[in-house]
């Protein structure tokens, strides 16, 4: 039985893309067998982070016009054999595809593929409405900000109102220090605001810069966020993880501590 | 925790964050802009003022969620925070 999961945040460069390489990379580290399609039609960004720029011949434009067949489309993964991604079109827009041929794509990619996940473009227009058009549910990726956080609110919105109603949150970049500091919004306050189930805490870590710059997924690494895309995969696979310490946010003396320094 | 910070009468950047994102987000939820909000304040300004000397500059209105829990709006409520500055005011 595959799976369809759409990764979205509304706001722009909040991680999504990120988060769509090293969940689809994790999950077929362990065995799964996973797609990665790139629905972001102008601004293709997958294929860099995942360092397979090179090898793109065909793209997601081309098989739903029907220039190619989908299998000359997609390409595997370098380290992977179970890992394939599907690249978007760089040179053509939104337009170019609609909701109803992405079921239709999507559809045909169910009984090969363990999981199909989506990397959604920002915003809430048709490249939005294609993302979501098959997917069965949705991975909402968010920062600790006012800004990304009032997007995330307006796409779970959107999502419920198109039956997509199994919905986790991924809170990404967030900065212990500047929480114990009072400078910055909590996991437990993010979830109080947006009220949706937890799936995953990836601290700000300079390891996902490095690892985009190298073309190189880092889930599974010894870095924090590796570990916490690592922990993301398994409770996307249904797992009971638990938070790790540093995903746990701070213990009340920390917190007493931050005051006084405050003061 | 929150007795230090009354001393401190300081409040961080973090809860100043969380209280403009609860009222920014059931506002973007009930679909209500701000335009609306202002119409309506200035409309039961009006009605009061019939009644009451008020004071419209300092009276606030914002819509909140009452014991409902997640993210549905089941119970949203008009609350109006209007001060009195003459009670006996000449009813016309």
């Amino acid at each position: 039985m595959s799976e369809v999961i759409v990764v979205t945040s509304g706001k722009g460069g909040v991680g999504k893309t990120t988060t769509t390489a090293n969940v689809g990379t994790g999950l077929a580290a362990m065995g799964k067998k996973v797609i990665l399609i790139d629905t972001d039609i102008g601004l293709r960004n997958l294929d860099v982070v995942m360092g397979l720029e090179n090898r793109i011949v065909y793209n997601l434009v081309d098989v739903v016009e029907g220039s190619c067949r989908i299998k000359q489309a997609i390409i595997r993964d370098k380290r992977y054999p179970t890992l394939f991604l599907l690249p978007s079109a760089q040179t053509r827009d939104k337009s170019a595809v609609n909701p109803a041929q992405m079921v239709k794509m999507i559809n045909h990619l169910k009984d090969q593929f363990d999981y199909i996940i989506l990397d959604c473009p920002a915003g809430i227009e048709q490249g939005f409405q294609n993302a979501i058009a098959g997917a069965d549910r949705a991975l909402v990726v968010t920062t600790p900000e006012v800004s990304a956080i009032r997007d995330a609110d307006r796409i779970i919105g959107l999502l419920e109102a198109n039956e997509i109603h199994k919905m986790d949150l991924v809170i990404n970049r967030i900065r212990y220090d500047m929480i114990r500091r009072g400078d910055m919004m909590s996991s437990e306050d993010v979830v109080d605001i947006l009220s949706l189930p937890l799936i995953g805490l990836v601290p700000d870590d300079e390891n996902v810069v490095v690892a985009t710059n190298q073309g190189e997924p880092l889930v599974g690494s010894n870095t924090l966020a590796g570990r916490a895309y690592q922990n993301i995969c398994h409770r996307v696979l249904g797992e009971d993880v638990p938070f790790l310490d540093l995903e746990k946010g701070i213990s009340f003396w920390a917190k007493v501590s931050g005051i006084f320094h405050r003061s | 925790m929150n007795v230090f910070k009354h001393i401190l009468k300081r409040k961080s950047s973090r809860e100043i964050a969380k209280d403009r994102l609860k009222i920014l987000l059931i506002s973007d939820r009930v679909n209500c802009s701000p335009e609306m909000m202002e119409m309506i304040k200035n409309d039961i300004a009006k009605v009061i003022s019939k009644y009451m000397k008020i004071d419209t500059k300092s009276m606030e209105i914002q819509i909140t969620k009452t014991g409902s829990k997640g993210r549905s709006l089941k119970n949203p409520t008009l609350y109006a925070n209007i001060p009195i500055l003459d009670l006996n005011h000449d009813i016309p």
